[in-house]
C-alpha cells in the first residue's frame, strides 16, 4: 500500500488523470440520486432557463433539464467509448499478435491495411458508414460503427511492442524448449504487454469517444439520446451561441474537456508505467 | 531497384483510390435502401395517393439508370465514371453537379487546414525543440501543462470556447461565416481582410490544440537526439551552442516529425470537418453537413471520395520527398 502511494507521487499524471475520471463517474453516481433523469427528455421542464438554484445547469429549447442530461448523458458518451474501444483493442491485439509473431504472408496483409486505414481520414469513412445504415441509430449500434476503425491503431502499435518482445531472451529459450506458438504468445507475451495494453485501450476509447462525438454534432447520432454529443448538436442545430444561450453548452463543454484530459492523462501515467525508460526524460 | 519501391509506393495509392470508391459503391448497397422506390414513393406522397402502377414505374427507372444490370457490370461502370471525375448530379442543388459543388468549397478547406497545419507544425516543433534544450530560458517549462492540456481538447470545442470569448463577448472577430455578408468577393485588400479575419478564430482553434501534440512529440525526439555520441563529441569539439542545437540536434530530430505529418493529415482533416460546422466557414466540411442534412447521397460520396484521395496523394507526395530529406533512408535499402 505504501509502495503503492509512493510511486503514484513519482506518477503525477495517474494520479491527475484518474482524479478527474473518478470526479466524473461520482457525478454520475451522486446525480442520480439527486435529479430525475426523466427530465433529460424533451418538453421536462420550462425551456430555456438560465441555471438558477432549481435548475443548477439550465434548461435548453425543448425543454430538457440539462442536469438531468449531464447526468444521463455522460454514461452513455462513456459507454460508446468503452464499447469501441474494447472491441478495437481486443481485435487488435489478436491482430497484432498473428502477424508479429507468425509473420509471413499475414503479417504482409494486417501490416499493409492497418498502414493504409491509418491514413484515411477515419471520420469521413464512419460518416459513409452511419448514413448507409440511416435511421434511428441507437447507442449500441452507434458503438459498432465506431469499432469499425477502432482496432487499426491499436493493430500497429501493439504489433510494433510484439516485434521488439519476440527477439527477446526468454522468448527464444521458451520456443526452444518446445513451447507451441500460441502458449508462448498468452504465457510469456501477454504478462510483459498488459501495462502496455492498458494505455492502448485508454487511449482507444478516447479516439473512440472522438469519433462518436463528431458523428453525433453531424447529426448522424442516435437522435433521441442524451449523449453529451447529441447535446452539442442541438447547440449548433438552434444557434446557442448566437442568441447568447451560454449554459446550454458550458455544461456538455466542461464535461467532454474534463473525459478528455482525464483519459489522456491517465493514457501518459499508463505509458510512463509500461515504458520505464520514458522516465529518464519526462 | 529505387524505381521499384516508388511503383510500390504509387500502387498503395492506386489502392486507396480504389478501396474508397467500392467503399462508396457497396457500403449503400449492403444497407438495402432502394433509392429509385423511395424517390418515387416520395413523389406519389407529394401527389396525394399511391397510383396502382408503382412497382412498373420502378422497373422502368431502373432499366433506365442501368440498374437492371448484373452488380459487377454497375460497379464496372460506376468505377469509369469514378476515373473519369463524374460523381453525377447533387439530389438536393439539382442540376448542379456534385463536382461542381466540392470544387467550390475546396480552396477554402485547403487554404484553411494548409496555413494552420504549416503554422502548428513549424511552430509546435520549434517548441519542442526549445522544451528539450537546457540552456532555452526558464520561464518556457511552463509552457508545458497548458499545452498538454489544449493538446487533449477536441479542436471544434476550443473553438466553441473561443467563439464565446473572442467573437460573442468581446466581438473582436466574427462569428460566423467566410466572409461578410454582402461583401462582394474580389481580389480587393478589403476582401482578403475580411477573409483573414473570418479565418481567424478557426484556424486559431486548430493550431492551439496541434501545436501542443507536435511540440510534445518533437520533445521527446529532441531528448533521444541529444544523447547521440556524436552530439556530446560536438560539445567537446567546442562547437557553438547555436549550431550543435540547430545543425546537430534540430535537423536530425526533426525527420520522424515528418513521417508522423504525413500520418496526422486524415486526423487533422477529421477534426476541421467540424471546427468548420460549427464556424459556418464555406469550405468542404460545412458542405458535408448540408449534404448529411439534405440526405443528398451523392454529394456525400462525392466528397469522402475526393477527400480521400487528395489525402492520399499528399500523403504520397511526402513519402516520396522523405528519402530527398533523410539520405540515410533511401528506396535503394528496403
Amino acid at each position: 500500500m505504501t509502495g503503492l502511494l509512493r510511486y503514484l507521487r513519482r506518477n503525477l499524471s495517474l494520479v491527475v488523470g484518474s482524479s478527474l475520471l473518478l470526479f466524473l463517474v461520482a457525478f454520475i453516481v451522486i446525480g442520480h440520486f439527486i435529479v430525475d433523469v426523466e427530465d433529460a427528455r424533451a418538453l421536462s421542464v420550462r425551456p430555456l432557463q438560465p441555471p438558477s438554484w432549481r435548475y443548477p445547469f439550465g434548461t435548453d429549447r425543448q425543454g430538457r433539464d440539462l442536469l438531468a442530461v449531464m447526468v444521463a448523458g455522460t454514461p452513455l458518451t462513456l459507454q460508446i467509448g468503452f464499447i469501441a474501444g474494447i472491441l478495437g483493442v481486443a481485435i487488435g491485439t489478436v491482430l497484432a499478435f498473428v502477424a508479429a509473431y507468425y509473420r509471413g504472408w499475414a503479417d504482409t496483409i494486417i501490416r499493409g491495411i492497418a498502414d493504409i486505414g491509418l491514413t484515411v481520414p477515419g471520420l469521413l469513412v464512419l460518416i459513409i458508414i452511419a448514413v448507409g445504415i440511416r435511421g434511428g441509430l441507437s447507442v449500441n449500434q452507434m458503438a459498432l460503427v465506431v469499432a469499425s476503425l477502432a482496432w487499426l491503431n491499436p493493430t500497429r502499435t501493439i504489433r510494433a511492442q510484439v516485434l521488439s518482445l519476440r527477439e527477446r531472451g526468454y522468448v527464444e529459450i521458451a520456443r526452444m524448449s518446445g513451447m507451441s506458438g500460441p502458449a508462448i504468445i498468452v504465457l510469456e507475451l501477454m504478462p510483459n504487454l498488459l501495462p502496455y495494453l492498458a494505455a492502448t485501450l485508454v487511449n482507444a476509447v478516447s479516439s473512440a469517444i472522438l469519433a462518436s462525438i463528431g458523428l453525433e454534432v453531424l447529426g448522424l447520432g442516435p437522435i433521441d439520446a442524451p449523449t453529451l454529443g447529441m447535446t452539442l448538436y442541438w447547440v449548433n442545430f438552434n444557434a446557442a451561441m448566437i442568441n447568447g444561450w451560454w449554459w446550454w453548452w458550458l455544461a456538455p463543454t466542461v464535461i467532454i474537456v474534463l473525459v478528455f484530459l482525464g483519459l489522456f492523462f491517465v493514457t501518459v501515467g499508463l505509458d510512463e508505467y509500461a515504458n520505464p525508460r520514458l522516465r529518464r526524460s519526462a | 531497384m529505387q524505381m521499384l519501391a516508388i511503383l510500390k509506393r504509387c500502387g498503395v495509392f492506386v489502392v486507396i483510390v480504389w478501396l474508397a470508391a467500392s467503399l462508396n459503391f457497396f457500403l449503400p448497397k449492403l444497407s438495402g435502401q432502394d433509392p429509385v422506390r423511395t424517390k418515387l414513393l416520395q413523389q406519389a406522397q407529394l401527389g396525394g395517393y399511391v397510383q396502382q402502377g408503382i412497382d412498373e414505374m420502378v422497373k422502368i427507372y431502373e432499366v433506365r439508370f442501368g440498374l437492371d444490370r448484373p452488380l459487377w457490370q454497375q460497379y464496372l461502370s460506376y468505377l469509369g465514371d469514378v476515373v473519369r471525375g463524374d460523381f453525377n448530379f447533387s439530389i438536393a442543388n439539382y442540376p448542379r453537379t456534385v463536382w461542381d459543388m466540392i470544387s467550390e468549397s475546396i480552396p477554402w478547406t485547403v487554404g484553411l487546414l494548409g496555413m494552420t497545419t504549416l503554422l502548428s507544425f513549424v511552430i509546435g516543433t520549434i517548441l519542442g525543440a526549445l522544451l528539450a534544450w537546457p540552456r532555452a530560458p526558464r520561464w518556457m517549462a511552463w509552457l508545458m501543462p497548458p499545452l498538454w492540456a489544449l493538446h487533449a481538447i477536441p479542436f471544434f470545442l476550443l473553438g466553441l470556447i473561443l467563439m464565446y470569448l473572442l467573437a460573442f463577448q468581446v466581438q473582436w472577430l466574427p462569428i460566423f461565416g467566410g466572409y461578410s455578408m454582402g461583401a462582394v468577393p474580389s481580389l480587393s485588400i478589403a476582401f482578403v481582410l475580411d477573409i483573414i479575419r473570418h479565418a481567424t478564430l478557426p484556424a486559431l482553434s486548430i493550431i492551439l490544440v496541434a501545436v501542443g501534440g507536435w511540440a510534445l512529440s518533437m520533445r521527446g525526439m529532441m531528448v533521444t537526439t541529444m544523447g547521440e555520441d556524436y552530439v556530446v563529441f560536438a560539445e567537446g569539439k567546442g562547437l557553438k551552442s547555436l549550431t550543435i542545437f540547430s545543425r546537430y540536434c534540430l535537423r536530425n530530430a526533426i525527420l520522424p516529425q515528418i513521417t508522423a505529418l504525413a500520418l496526422a493529415l486524415g486526423q487533422i482533416l477529421s477534426g476541421a470537418v467540424l471546427v468548420e460546422v460549427i464556424f459556418g466557414y464555406p469550405g468542404i466540411g460545412t458542405l458535408l453537413f448540408q449534404a448529411i442534412r439534405e440526405n443528398d447521397h451523392f454529394l456525400i460520396q462525392g466528397i469522402v471520395f475526393t477527400v480521400i484521395v487528395s489525402l492520399g496523394l499528399a500523403t504520397l507526395i511526402l513519402d516520396l520527398v522523405y528519402p530527398l530529406l533523410d539520405p540515410r533512408i533511401s528506396y535503394r535499402r528496403t
